[in-house]
């Protein structure tokens, strides 16, 4: 039980933190959470089975597209629209994981890149069910529960994003030391060793995209119901890109590693970015050669190794 | 009619245009093995170099193309001593992607932070800017000049390729770089030629493609993963494969925008899907 439990207090930390150090700016980390379960959703294919994919944001965007307009339509609980979303996030992922974990190497890549190109374009064209590039608005959930109201501050909407992220990072530590999350590391480690033990690889793998799917779905409509308004840059290429440079800041193949990758690179950006945007490029271009240059695994395996090395030597000193 | 053949041109200057700039990046990933989103960037400082030329220092356009290729072939020696010699043929896609995109971002910062963050034009001399009438209908200049400057790009390298002694090297190293090391080829020299290569054909492209693809601060990110398409689509490392599905893909997008301008790159994307499904390593790819 160890993992889930230090789970739930890690993020309760971190909501206390961000609380303390953003208290006017909640709607800033309610926005930060939803791409944080992009990123989370983004480590089940690319961390645990090694599918290089550049079309994430395809899942979380049609999601939120999707319970937007069912918000509209006249469902408002956010907790039946969260399984809405995780619904749709789940048969997205069924979809996009068939189409692209089919093969692997560069056609995956690129067919990662038009699934996602194909619907951000089919976003903008439908503009009945989407909005087009006016993005769609007036999303307006009812009180969670039938209690806590949707408040300007966004207080209401943290804490629900919170909480939904808590118990999600916490079934997902459980999910990933599954036999099921074990073969997917397996697979991505040797896809034909695992072949040869007799494990179906390609099922496994869009199965693995339909949890992520739905786990980005989660995220997507949270991105919905907290803000109101859903864009296009939910769906953009540059929303996928970014997922997957944070991932790797973080550490890829390791939950917590996308975690602190989200969490850090969001409030950095926030701060250097409000200031000018080509200095934050500049800054995250070099981060990210001299992480792949000195720390290949990311941040949070070169912060374990440093720590482990350095109570060595007091051990030894 | 007209519309056929508005279409027609459009689709082929476009085409070559896509042609000129992915091939070195075809070459390079056939060679190399490097998924590079970098090689945008590499055409954007091109054409950041050549606006610069010809707006603030006057030169002449053929001036402002030489000066372009050879600083960017300049700019890139850096980054190919120190950051892509350490990619080479290594098969870890996740590894090169996150790399090139840093070099992305790096050279977006700098390059804007260097000439400001605004649209730079690369004005066209009076020869090519024109109209030219080629009797049954009146054409611009310019997308003859860019199909004719495609058309010589392909024969000359299929004669460096095909024909010349750094060519049967190059191909040797292809094959089998290892045996090749072993028969006394420079590999690594070879490496550095051909990345100097597609850099200088990259930035080229970018020059002389600007009327199509204007060059703005997020061109490299615009185009990041066109160029990675086409390559994809054709079979990296085919001369043959990356000029047909240039073609295809420029004719695909812009029958798509000319017919049914909403759905933006709908059409290349689902073209994308269909080729890519069907031909896993391109339409002249060949396995490794």
């Amino acid at each position: 039980m160890m993992p889930e439990f230090l789970g739930i207090v890690a993020i309760a930390l971190l909501g206390v933190a961000g609380y303390l150090l953003f208290p006017d700016d909640l709607a800033f980390l309610t926005r930060l959470i939803a791409i944080t379960l992009l990123v989370l959703s983004l480590d089940l294919v690319t961390g645990y089975c090694g599918v290089a994919t550049l079309g994430q944001a395809a899942l979380f965007g049609v999601s939120a597209y999707v319970v937007g307009n069912v918000c509209l339509a006249g469902i408002t609980d956010p907790l039946l629209l969260l399984v809405v979303g995780l619904l749709v996030g789940g048969v997205m992922g069924l979809v996009s994981g068939a189409l692209i974990t089919r093969f692997r190497g560069l056609p995956q890549l690129v067919l990662s890149i038009a699934f996602g190109q194909l619907v951000a374009a089919l976003s903008n064209k439908l503009s009945s069910f989407t909005g087009g590039s006016d993005g769609l608005s007036g999303i307006s959930p009812t009180p969670v529960l039938g209690i806590f109201n949707f408040d300007m501050y966004s207080r209401t909407a943290f804490i629900f994003s919170l909480t939904i992220l808590a118990v999600v990072f916490v079934l997902l530590l459980r999910f990933v030391r599954s036999p099921f999350g074990l073969l997917c590391r397996g697979i991505r480690d040797d896809d034909l060793r695992a072949q040869m033990i007799g494990a179906a690889v390609y099922p496994r793998l869009v199965l693995m995209y339909a949890v992520s799917g739905a786990v980005a779905g989660i995220g997507g409509a949270l991105n919905a119901i907290t803000t109101g308004v859903v864009g296009l840059d939910s769906v953009s290429f540059e929303r996928s890109a970014e997922a997957l440079v944070m991932l790797v800041l973080g550490g890829a193949g390791n939950l917590w590693g996308a975690l602190f990758g989200a969490v850090l690179f969001q409030i950095f950006e926030h701060i250097v970015s409000a200031t000018n945007p080509f200095h934050w490029m500049t800054l995250v271009g070099l981060l990210l050669i001299l992480i792949v240059v000195f720390a290949p695994r990311g941040l949070s395996h070169a912060v374990v190794v440093g720590w482990s090395k350095l109570t060595r030597r007091e051990a030894e000193a | 009619m007209q519309t056929i053949l508005s279409i027609g041109l459009d689709g082929l200057s476009y085409g070559m245009v896509l042609f000129i700039i992915s091939i070195g990046l075809s070459i390079m990933m056939g060679l190399m093995r490097v998924v590079n989103l970098a090689h945008g960037a590499f055409a954007m400082i091109g054409g950041y170099l050549a606006s610069y030329a010809l707006r603030d220092l006057g030169v002449h356009y053929s001036v402002a193309i030489l000066i372009a290729v050879a600083g960017t072939v300049l700019i890139s020696i850096p980054f190919e001593r120190l950051l892509y010699q350490r990619i080479y043929r290594k098969s870890d896609e996740l590894t090169q992607l996150l790399l090139t995109i840093g070099i992305t971002f790096l050279i977006i910062g700098v390059a804007n932070f260097t000439f400001g963050p605004t649209l730079k034009p690369i004005p066209l001399p009076p020869g090519l800017s024109g109209p030219l009438d080629i009797g049954f209908r009146v054409i611009p200049t310019h997308r003859v000049f860019v199909i004719a400057c495609g058309a010589v790009t392909a024969l000359a390298l299929w004669v460096l390729i095909d024909r010349t002694e750094f060519g049967i090297r190059l191909r040797a190293a292809v094959d089998n770089s290892d045996m090749a090391d072993a028969l006394g080829i420079r590999t690594e020299w070879i490496y550095a030629a051909t990345f100097a290569l597609a850099v200088g054909l990259g930035a080229f492209g970018g020059v002389v493609g600007a009327e199509l693809l204007p060059i703005e601060p997020f061109y490299a990110l615009r185009y990041m993963v066109t160029f990675l398409v086409v390559v994809s689509v054709g079979g990296a490392g085919s001369i043959a494969g990356a000029l047909a599905a240039s073609l295809l893909l420029g004719l695909a997008d812009t029958t798509g925008k000319y017919l049914a301008p909403e759905f933006g790159e709908f059409f290349f994307y689902l073209a994308v899907i269909l080729i890519v499904l069907l031909f896993p390593r391109g339409l002249f790819g060949r396995a490794h």
